[in-house]
């Protein structure tokens, strides 16, 4: 669970999951967080992964995937920390994992309260039309920040993860490319249950440009069917 | 060029060959950098006392215009300059990645083990 500033929500969504998913181990990557992130999320009972300093979403989940490598995981599941995600469709992604390696949640086609705004939706459909072209396949949501993972994409993922903001496009084009199995899961998503939105307009306008063309660019790999590296 | 000219550009790489020497000296850069830059400093040097040799060698690539042939040579260095320098910094910067990734992992470990330590010394004395 990459967590930047989310003290105000932590303590709920860590107890949802010890409710809800007792078995889990819960570890929260705390990504250069200024509040008592660390501090709330140990007193929570999850073990934390304290980053010097803020390498962004995509730096603190590598960190994550490497964690679950070095410490023998078979299978990783991503959360938000700012309870978006509904810990009870954990096992749902974890059951789609018997035939994919990466599973996404998608919060569209689900029953959820979450609704985005037109300039993002927009976003989200020229970038949902480039995937298609590239892979020949519609996600219908690839910045989904509720994803489970099976041992060799974490391991794949442990070393080639994307660093920089709306990774979750580059990593699935990326995993796409690698040759692993994908499968979308719609799921239930709430609004934010507290902290702001992560990203600006313009911001976000220039991160979607980004991500359009480092995967366009990349788009010449070849992908490498039937393996199952 | 003019006298002047001549003269004030002579001055100013005299000052850069100095800087840089001075950098050098301070190590305030890697000496790869700075032999770089000194090279650079003592080739504007020469220049600057015979801008004979630009014309010469303008003319005998087939540029009419000496200075036009002298800035493209400059920009398209600075242009390697600079590319390279992306690269150098994307580089440093998946190693301060890492780096951190390292530190977040240790101080984990750190924070495991002390609380064994703690919980065993606890045990030991009453």
């Amino acid at each position: 669970m990459p967590a930047l500033n989310e003290a105000a929500t932590l303590p709920e969504v860590l107890d949802r999951l010890h409710r809800e998913v007792p078995w889990a181990d819960v570890v929260v990557v705390d990504d250069g967080s200024t509040d008592e992130t660390a501090a709330v999320a140990r007193a929570g009972g999850a073990t934390v992964l304290s980053l010097p300093f803020n390498l962004g979403i995509g730096g603190a989940l590598r960190t994550g995937f490497r964690y679950a490598v070095d410490h023998g995981y078979d299978r990783a599941v991503q959360v938000d920390a700012d309870g978006q995600h509904d810990p009870g469709a954990i096992e749902k992604l974890f059951a789609a994992l018997d035939d994919a390696d990466l599973v996404i949640g998608s919060r569209f086609g689900g029953t959820g309260d979450y609704e985005v705004g037109r300039t993002r939706r927009g976003a989200m459909r020229l970038l949902q039309f480039t995937l298609r072209l590239l892979s020949g396949r519609t996600f219908t949501d690839t910045s989904s920040g509720f994803r489970a993972f099976n041992r060799p994409l974490l391991e794949y993922f442990s070393k080639s993860y994307p660093s920089e903001y709306m990774e979750s496009v580059e990593a699935l084009i990326g995993a796409y490319y690698a040759g692993f199995r994908i499968a979308e899961v719609p799921i239930e998503m709430h609004q934010r249950a507290g902290g702001a939105p992560s990203a600006l307009r313009l911001k976000l306008a220039y991160h979607y440009i980004r991500v359009i063309v480092t995967i366009l660019i990349g788009a010449g790999r070849r992908p490498q069917t039937g393996s199952t590296k | 060029m003019t006298n002047t000219a001549h003269v004030f550009v002579a001055l100013t790489t005299l000052a850069l060959i100095l800087f840089m020497a001075r950098m050098l000296r301070k190590h305030n850069f890697k000496s790869k950098y700075t032999l770089l830059w000194l090279a650079i400093a003592v080739i504007m040097g020469t220049l600057a006392v015979f801008p004979g040799l630009i014309d010469n060698a303008s003319y005998a690539v087939g540029v009419d215009y000496p200075p036009a042939a002298f800035l493209g040579v400059a920009v398209a260095f600075l242009l390697v300059v600079v590319v390279q320098y992306s690269w150098e910094l994307s580089r440093l910067e998946e190693r301060s990645r890492v780096l951190a990734e390292e530190v977040a992992f240790l101080r984990a470990e750190q924070e495991l083990l002390s609380a064994r330590v703690s919980a065993l010394s606890d045990e030991v004395a009453p």
